[in-house]
């Protein structure tokens, strides 16, 4: 294990910003931990890399109790990279030496193989003379990753990556840092408010709420089978409809559909609006299709959000490329083409549907 | 299994360790604020030590109280009015030269109310004054005026500048003319910071030593001077020094209580300032002449004959032969406490960062207490437990007086009284480096004084600079603490002004005199400079 967390807990004043988190990170994995801001998760990457000392819980770094047992460790004797929101690159220092500054203790000539390997990593060697403001945003990261990795850290932390760069740049980035971490084989843990940054950099997620982590799991199944109605409606849109589950199965307006078993009675059926299918003619027309109305339509370029008025009166939304064109008023068939959720009625705590 | 377990105990090793470095911060901020400030409890304590010292001095007292009362209202009135008059006339009035009329109205800042008295003195027969007319407390109440209201007219044109300019429009829309808007919307608007200018002058005339002593007022600082060399009676001093400082506090608690309940901030974020109204003809010429001969009398005139004095003393050979070595002493004391004080300064503040919590600000805070009081205060301050670790010392190892009569009392002097001045420029640089860079630096593996030195100490040395240039020029002028503990043959420049001054050889006094005022004016310049690129 690279990185083990256990009940940690972190209080200021009379908020718990960290109510008791367990989190472990396999070497080499890519991990992030997703939540609203105020949900504790900067809290908890400063309590990993020391700038903070929990108030009960433990915590190893590459094998080693860093906190919880006896006085934490500093932050220095951690083995830890960290990527900072504001990249943090000390600006009286050239890229090279920004790269090297972790590398004091090793003889100059070992340093400066480091530093341009580290440089080449993440495609920055001819920009080793330049000082961190005549860079543009994505290089300034590009450096501090490459000053983070440089020491080869048991491992990397990234506090919030890329909220400073523009939307364009972003997903490039996103696509960048992933590849140069496993080209790294390095172990890394993000936080992030981005869902999609999350879902589609991180091997897992970690969904944290008021200083708990509420699921944790691949992207996949955070998305597609959340544990409570709120990292439902956190990860993405979703339409929740009354329904019944017996027997592996769940059975709504819409139809019928498999779940887990250990689900009986009562429950909300949750289904993303991506797996609600609208369609016309007589194609469509079979029995697991149902009428529907068109009420509304948003379109986003990318795709569209159409409001669909079903026979009960209920509303529910459905996103599809932006074509066909509806419009309200038109008479379509509804289906459901995609995974299916079912959640307790009981978990429903404070979230508005 | 062996490996494990090394590399555990080595963790845990380290776990201790740091464990001792984190309190270590503190605990040095905390030991540094306590030598530095931990002398001001003589102060108070003197009271306890001899309830009735004082008695002996009869006169003194009440000499000391009337004195007061006069510089406080006169200065206080004076300033008040040359300063605010100044700000407004240039905040809202624009006339060919503004621009640079705006910063030689800070010159004064330069001239120590000595030398200036030492002109004053030199050249009253001259103008026809009189000597006695100069010697008067209304002479004293004039030369502080012209050499303080600067303090003043800084803080008030920055206030007039960051007053939206909507609201003097809306005084105008309900019919008042321009001049009354100033007067009953701008001025009140600045009143905090008006007060405020004027609460730092006036501390500033009752810290004075050499100008009352000069002039033969008999303030506070007279009367410790009086008491000290000529009675020798510590307890005496002190208790003068704590009334004074009684009466500086008091001041500032004046002022604080002014504000009152009403608030003075902008409402409107997007404060446009308003824009000045164009002058032209006479009064454009008035608002060039006025500020431009004030800041004649008060530094260019002073300049010139200082440079002629200068002059017929080196041809005279009027020149003292200690000129010399008096010079040599100001350069060694002012570029030493240069480093001690910054030095100091970067601890604390380094140290209350490094390691934040209650024990470190209020470290910082009693550090920094000395600004304001008067060197003599200070001094006699700082005397009495030196001379005390002095015995004790010379007891236990006999090795004669070390720290009174030696240089060493003049730096712990030098450092209650303008830490504070280091600290404010060193902890606004750090201030503006983000936490985030030390966090970098110590997840990279370095300590944290390995960060002060590798991150901070490169990225704050114009602070650094601002600092050690500020504390040089401040020593440089510094007259009733060297005065009262230099070491025999210790003179400074600052000592022969003082001294050839009352001995009427304006001569003699006048190369020194020049030298302090032409260093003086390094900082002012510096601080011209910064606010316009500032402005800019």
């Amino acid at each position: 294990m690279s990185v083990r967390v256990t009940g940690v807990e972190k209080h200021f004043g009379d908020t718990r910003a960290v109510a008791g988190v367990t989190l472990e990170l396999a070497e080499g994995e890519i991990a992030a931990v997703l939540g609203p801001s105020g949900c504790g998760k900067t809290t908890l990457l400063r309590l990993i890399a020391g700038f903070e000392a929990p108030d009960a819980g433990e915590i190893e770094v590459g094998g080693d109790v860093v906190a919880g047992r006896g006085a934490p460790v500093p932050p220095e004797k951690r083995r830890i990279g960290m990527v900072f929101q504001d990249y943090a690159l000390f600006p009286h220092l050239k890229v090279d030496a920004n790269v090297g500054f972790g590398l004091s203790r090793l003889s100059s000539s070992e340093r400066r193989v480091l530093t341009a390997r580290a440089l080449e990593l993440v495609g920055l060697a001819h920009k080793a003379g330049s000082y961190p403001h005549e860079l543009s945003g994505g290089e300034r990261q590009r450096v501090a990753l490459a000053r983070a990795l440089a020491p080869k850290p048991e491992v990397v932390l990234l506090d919030e990556p890329f909220s400073s760069l523009d939307a364009t740049l972003r997903a490039d980035l996103r696509r960048d840092v992933e590849k140069i971490l496993r080209e790294a084989k390095a172990t890394a843990l993000l936080v992030t408010h981005d869902q999609e940054e999350a879902l589609s950099l991180a091997d897992r997620v970690a969904v944290m709420r008021d200083g708990v982590i509420r699921q944790d799991g691949t992207p996949e199944e955070v998305y597609g089978r959340p544990t409570d109605h709120w990292v439902t409606s956190f990860l993405g849109d979703a339409e929740v409809l009354p329904g019944t589950a017996a027997g592996g199965a769940v059975e709504c307006e819409l139809g019928r559909f498999p779940i887990p078993a250990e689900i009986e009675g009562e429950v909300d059926v949750v289904i993303r609006p991506e797996s609600v299918a609208l369609g016309q003619g007589r194609a469509v027309r079979s029995e697991r299709t149902y009428d529907g109305l068109v009420v509304a339509r948003e379109y986003y370029g990318h795709d569209q959000l159409v409001t669909v008025e079903l026979e009960s009166g209920r509303k529910v939304r459905s996103r599809s490329i932006g074509f066909p064109i509806w419009h309200p008023g038109d008479h379509v068939r509804v289906w459901v083409d995609g995974p299916v959720n079912a959640l307790r009625r009981d978990s429903r705590d404070k979230v508005v549907t | 299994m062996e490996v494990s377990t090394a590399v555990r105990g080595g963790v845990g090793a380290a776990a201790r360790r740091s464990r001792r470095r984190v309190d270590g911060w503190t605990v040095t901020t905390v030991v540094v604020a306590l030598l530095v400030a931990g002398p001001l409890l003589v102060l108070p304590a003197s009271f306890i030590a001899s309830p009735d010292a004082l008695a002996d001095f009869k006169g003194l007292l009440p000499n000391a109280l009337r004195a007061t009362a006069v510089l406080i209202v006169g200065v206080g009135v004076g300033t008040l009015v040359l300063g605010t008059g100044l700000a407004a006339l240039v905040s809202f009035c624009d006339f060919p030269g503004r621009r640079w009329i705006e910063w030689a109205i800070v010159l004064p800042l330069a001239m120590p109310g000595y030398v200036f008295t030492l002109f004053a003195l030199g050249t009253a027969d001259d103008v026809g004054l009189g000597l006695a007319t100069v010697r008067s407390s209304l002479g004293a109440v004039v030369i502080f005026t012209l050499v303080l209201y600067p303090y003043v007219y800084l803080l008030a044109r920055t206030a007039f500048l960051s007053q939206a300019g909507d609201l003097m429009e809306a005084a105008r829309g309900l019919g008042l003319s321009r001049g009354r808007a100033i007067l009953r919307v701008a001025v009140p608007m600045a009143r905090p910071a008006i007060l405020g200018g004027v609460a730092l002058a006036l501390m500033e005339a009752l810290a004075d030593f050499g100008t009352v002593n000069l002039l033969g007022v008999q303030t506070f600082t007279n009367a410790i001077y009086k008491v000290w060399f000529g009675a020798f009676d510590r307890d005496a001093a002190l208790q003068l020094g704590t009334m004074l400082v009684s009466v500086t506090l008091l001041l500032l608690l004046l002022e604080r209580a002014s504000r009152g309940r009403a608030r003075y901030g902008q409402a409107s974020s997007s404060a446009r300032a308003q824009p000045p109204v164009r002058l032209r003809g006479p009064a454009a010429a008035a608002a060039l002449i006025g500020p431009l001969l004030l800041v004649a009398l008060v530094v260019g005139a002073p300049l010139v004959q200082l440079a002629a004095w200068s002059i017929d003393s080196i041809r005279d050979g009027l020149l003292a032969p200690e000129f010399a070595l008096a010079a040599r002493n100001s350069l060694m004391l002012a570029g030493m406490s240069i480093v001690i004080v910054a030095a100091v300064a970067l601890l604390l503040a380094y140290g209350r960062r490094a390691s934040p919590s209650r024990s470190s600000a209020a470290a910082v805070r009693v550090a920094t207490i000395g600004y304001g009081l008067p060197g003599s205060v200070v001094a006699v301050a700082v005397i009495v437990p030196l001379g005390w670790l002095d015995h004790r010392l010379d007891d236990a190892a006999g090795i004669g007086l070390l720290l009174t009569g030696t240089v060493i009392g003049l730096f712990v002097a030098y450092t209650v009284r303008f830490l504070a001045l280091a600290f404010q420029s060193v902890d606004t640089g750090l201030e503006r480096v983000p936490r985030s860079l030390d966090e970098a630096a110590r997840g990279l593996g370095s300590d944290r004084l390995d960060v002060l030195a590798r991150v901070h100490v490169p990225l704050i040395a114009p602070a650094l600079l601002t600092a050690g240039l500020l504390v040089f020029t401040e020593v440089m002028k510094e007259l009733p603490a060297t005065l009262l503990l230099r070491p025999l043959g210790g003179d400074t420049l600052a000592i022969a002004v003082w001294q050839a001054t009352t001995e009427s050889l304006y001569e003699t006094a006048a190369l020194p005199a020049l030298l302090i005022v032409l260093v003086g004016l390094i900082p002012v310049g510096v601080l011209i400079r910064l606010s316009r690129r500032a402005a800019a």
